[in-house]
């Protein structure tokens, strides 16, 4: 693609620190000497401190909130725009204090650059180490240090390299080097534009012209990469005789033409780019990475959101439920063992696991190696995670944006991480807990041969399956019907009255699916343990949610009857049935196919 | 890809993130350059369709002009178009062009509160039927739980410390000092019962990247941004009594980007002509808590 040359461009870059260390000073500053106020903001700012009988100081610019000047800190990452001849910066001004710490990973998470802020005279404190390796983990590469107030130490060269080597060293457990270490005095106005004639002794760059310097990120590299595409959606809009079924999302990486053989992940389904959609724009054969695009596919498939495609010639990105991950956690309650959250990587959102803490980075000291069971507010370590289905992934030093996921609990983004190993087929949380189930059940008087001499029949797990409005409830009904006349011992249950009662404290959003699947499974588990035919129906388009249901179901057996089209190629199913057919004969076929002694 | 398809694309990612995960969501509509620019990248983001329901607050002290263009856009793009207003307020003339309150109340009564009210359900809503070519009563009145709104970080201090999904209480409250973090593209898209979410896909724009995405998409915008022969424009779009127009001769999109460029605005807030953000301090911001967009 074609960029303007004359087009000035744009960089966003954050500035963290601890508290007190200067920062919105030094933003200030910065503001006013590049001529970037909005005219009336200095005059407005010098009125208001006037009026509150407070000295004018270059850090009130940026408190444009009250609560702010009430608190005396800057709350959140707000964006503030200046520009050199050179081009545009997009400041991210992120608080440095410890409350608001998830404000300055936002700030962080969407910079192309950061500048971390020191204070000469107090030197490294716990959020300099902590900003540094969260700017490390959050993907940027591009950093500048400044030693700020330099006039509160005289400008003295032997105390700012001491700084500088102490924290160079620590950034470099983190693989992190810094572009530049830059003495100044943000309030005297020090090093900030033009080289400072108070320290002669330092041969580097302003830090303007240092920003100048910056790359603006380009996305020649991702192109090169191979096509990662998290489907966002699959739109079709039948309004007006519109007949495209079109898969939306945004290519994170590589290039994807009109022809290109592609594969969904993990559901393994494959197809053809037929065409790619935009609106109002000339028909393209090509996208490529950063755009926000649609394909439409032939031949057909059924995937879900959150799927990935791929390309089939390409590199393939991993599928699998265990991996090594290097986590921040920023939540109210801690990240612990046994409880399950829900995981967000690219557009796929899945049911997690805390297997293990492996180890624990301190902010406190000087970034030691902890060993801890669990992840308080504000603790990173590295961890190692199990979703409850398989997800597709990459590895973050592979493809970023593939490797790199947040972790919501109760309703918050709670956590974020990078995946740092693959370690798919190394023990499996799941099947180990259904184990641990059957061992440790406690069993009544009652065995489950008894139950079936009597009955005459074993339990089983009768799940309908299919779109909506194919006539599964009754198909299930009948079956009920014709079971309970032959003496069966049978129940079907309306899967709305899970939702009603057992589930009603579950979100109605398809992302929390997997807890309902899981529930369903334990309550299936427990009705064919009383002996009974338990039928019920959903409407399933995850082929992976069968696997669980059986798994969970074991030792007693599922019986699938899919209705109407399979179209999402759910696996394991044991009659096929057409759309809404005799339910009468679906019984039949049913029960025909069901083991009775005494029919 | 230049800077304008870049915001192009991240806008039209948070379109459909929103509309993946809210049932209940809606998009406002001031009629303005914004939110105008905001139901294109909708039209982008559904290839051509608009999914989304548009509300427009209707404080009848607009210019006509506006409700005109209003539903004729409408009316031709197939707009789900749905207004709501403050009836009592406007009955009982609590307003300040009928010199009964001030422009900072007047905003609360017949943008605030209208707006609160119109999504919760509680006061009706008026939906266009595209067969009558008229609005009627609308018969759905649950509450939207998804709100779309095209503020910009640049407009003043308060919109800069937004979030690209802000959650918001039963109240409509701001916690400014307590918001979700957002990392690379994943955002807030689980909310509890009885909380709702603003969506801000323009956050990143700023008012030049507006008027340069007008001109590349040539989107039909409406004429009181341009001089018609008076040499006065309108630089922002809000009620009548409380809008001052610039002095300017910008006729056409180009001109107003060459005026916003080099001439004689760049260094002037876009809102500087909005008489009810001068009223104390943080006008703008204390209104923002109780639900203003």
């Amino acid at each position: 693609m074609k960029t303007n040359q004359s087009e000035k461009k744009r960089i966003s870059v954050v500035i963290v620190g601890h508290v007190d260390h200067g920062k919105s000073t030094l933003l200030g500053r910065l503001l006013a000497e590049t001529g970037s106020l909005p005219q009336g903001k200095l005059e407005q700012v010098k009125a208001l401190c006037a009026k509150n009988a407070k000295p004018f100081e270059y850090a009130f610019l940026l408190d444009a909130l009250k609560d702010e000047q009430e608190q005396g800190i800057t709350i959140d990452a707000a964006r503030i725009f200046f520009q050199t001849p050179k081009r545009h910066y997009a400041i991210i001004d992120a608080p440095g204090h410890i409350e608001f710490l998830k404000n300055m990973v936002t700030g962080a998470a969407h910079a192309q650059a950061a500048l971390i802020v020191i204070d000469a005279k107090e030197g490294i404190q716990e959020n300099t180490r902590r900003h540094g390796y969260l700017v490390s983990m959050l993907g940027l590469k591009q950093v500048i240090v400044v030693i700020n107030k330099m006039d509160l130490i005289q400008y003295d060269q032997e105390s700012f390299e001491k700084t500088q080597a102490e924290y160079r060293e620590f950034l470099s457990r983190f693989k992190l080097e810094p572009l530049a270490f830059i003495p100044i005095s943000a309030f005297e106005g020090e090093n900030m534009i033009h080289n400072s004639e108070q320290m002669p002794w330092y041969q580097g760059n302003s830090l303007l012209t240092q920003f100048d310097k910056l790359e603006a990120s380009s996305t020649d590299e991702l192109v090169a990469a191979p096509l990662r595409f998290p489907l966002q959606g699959v739109y079709k809009f039948t309004e007006e005789g519109d007949e495209r079924r079109i898969f939306a999302g945004t290519l994170e990486s590589g290039s994807a033409q009109v022809g290109d053989k592609v594969i969904f992940l993990p559901s393994g389904k494959q197809s053809q780019i037929k065409s790619i959609e935009e609106f109002n724009r000339p028909a393209a054969t090509r996208a490529q990475a950063g755009q926000a695009v649609g394909f439409t596919l032939s031949p057909q498939v059924y995937v879900q959101p959150g799927e990935l495609m791929v390309k089939a010639k390409e590199p393939q990105p991993k599928v699998g439920n265990r991996f090594r991950a290097n986590i921040f956690w920023m939540g109210r309650t801690p990240l612990i063992q046994g409880k399950r959250y829900k995981l967000k990587i690219a557009a796929k959102r899945v049911s997690v696991k805390l297997v293990e803490v492996l180890s624990l980075i301190d902010a406190s000291d000087t970034g030691s190696i902890q060993k801890k069971q669990q992840l308080d507010r504000h603790d990173v370590a590295e961890c190692l995670l199990e979703t409850l289905k398989p997800i597709a992934f990459d590895l973050y030093d592979e493809i970023d944006s593939l490797g790199r996921f947040v972790l919501v609990d109760d309703y918050e983004i709670a956590g974020g991480g990078i995946i740092i190993e693959d370690r798919t087929g190394q023990g499996d949380l799941f099947s180990e807990q259904i184990r641990h189930r059957e061992e440790a059940r406690v069993l009544g008087w009652l065995r489950q041969p008894d139950r079936e001499k009597r009955q005459g029949h074993k339990a089983r797990f009768i799940l309908f399956i299919g779109d909506f409005s194919q006539g599964k409830r009754k198909m299930a009904a009948a079956t009920e019907k014709l079971l309970f006349e032959h003496q069966a011992n049978t129940y079907f249950m309306a899967y709305t009255n899970l939702n009603l009662g057992l589930d009603s404290d579950l979100a109605a959003i398809a992302s929390d699916s997997d807890e309902e699947v899981r529930r369903l499974g334990e309550l299936a588990r427990l009705m064919t343990d009383a002996g009974m035919i338990f039928i019920t129906c959903l409407s399933l388009q995850d082929p992976y949610d069968i696997e669980l249901l059986k798994q969970i179901t074991l030792p007693n057996e599922i019986f699938v009857v899919s209705v109407g089209e399979n179209r999402w190629n759910i696996p394991g199913v044991s009659l096929e049935v057409a759309a809404h057919a005799n339910e009468g004969a679906v019984a039949q076929q049913i029960v025909a196919a069901l083991e009775f002694k005494t029919l | 890809m230049n800077q304008i398809e870049q915001l192009e694309a991240k806008s039209i990612y948070i379109l459909r993130e929103a509309y993946r995960d809210f049932k209940n969501l809606v998009m406002l509509w001031s009629i303005g350059k914004d939110s105008t620019v905001l139901l294109w990248l909708a039209r982008k983001a559904f290839f051509g369709h608009v999914p989304i329901p548009l509300l427009h607050i209707d404080t009848h002290y607009k210019m006509p002009e506006m409700i005109r263009y209003r539903d004729e856009m409408a009316a031709k793009w197939k707009l789900n178009m749905i207004y709501g207003e403050n009836k009592v307020a406007l009955e009982k003339k609590l307003t300040f062009p009928d010199g009964n309150v001030d422009r900072l109340t007047c905003c609360r009564n017949l943008k605030s509160a209208a707006l609160k009210h119109t999504l919760s359900g509680e006061w009706p809503r008026m939906r266009f039927n595209h067969q009558l070519g008229d609005y009627e009563p609308d018969q759905n009145k649950e509450a939207y739980t998804g709100v779309i709104v095209g503020v910009r970080a640049d407009e003043e201090g308060s919109r800069s410390k937004e979030r690209v999904f802000a959650p918001r209480d039963e109240e409509s409250d701001w916690n400014v000092g307590d918001q979700p973090p957002e990392l690379w593209n994943q955002y807030k898209t689980d909310f509890a019962p009885g909380t709702h979410l603003r969506i801000h896909p323009l956050l990143d724009w700023t008012e030049l990247n507006i008027w340069e995405y007008i001109q590349k998409e040539q989107i039909p915008i409406i004429d009181l941004y341009f001089d018609q022969g008076e040499g006065t424009r309108c630089r922002s779009l809000g009620c009548w009594p409380c809008t001052g127009k610039v002095e300017s001769t910008a006729r056409t999109v180009a001109e107003v980007i060459e005026e916003l460029k080099t001439g004689k605005f760049a260094n002037i807030a876009e809102r500087s002509g909005r008489a009810q953000d001068k009223e104390d301090g943080g006008g703008l911001e204390s209104l923002r808590r109780e639900g203003y967009m």
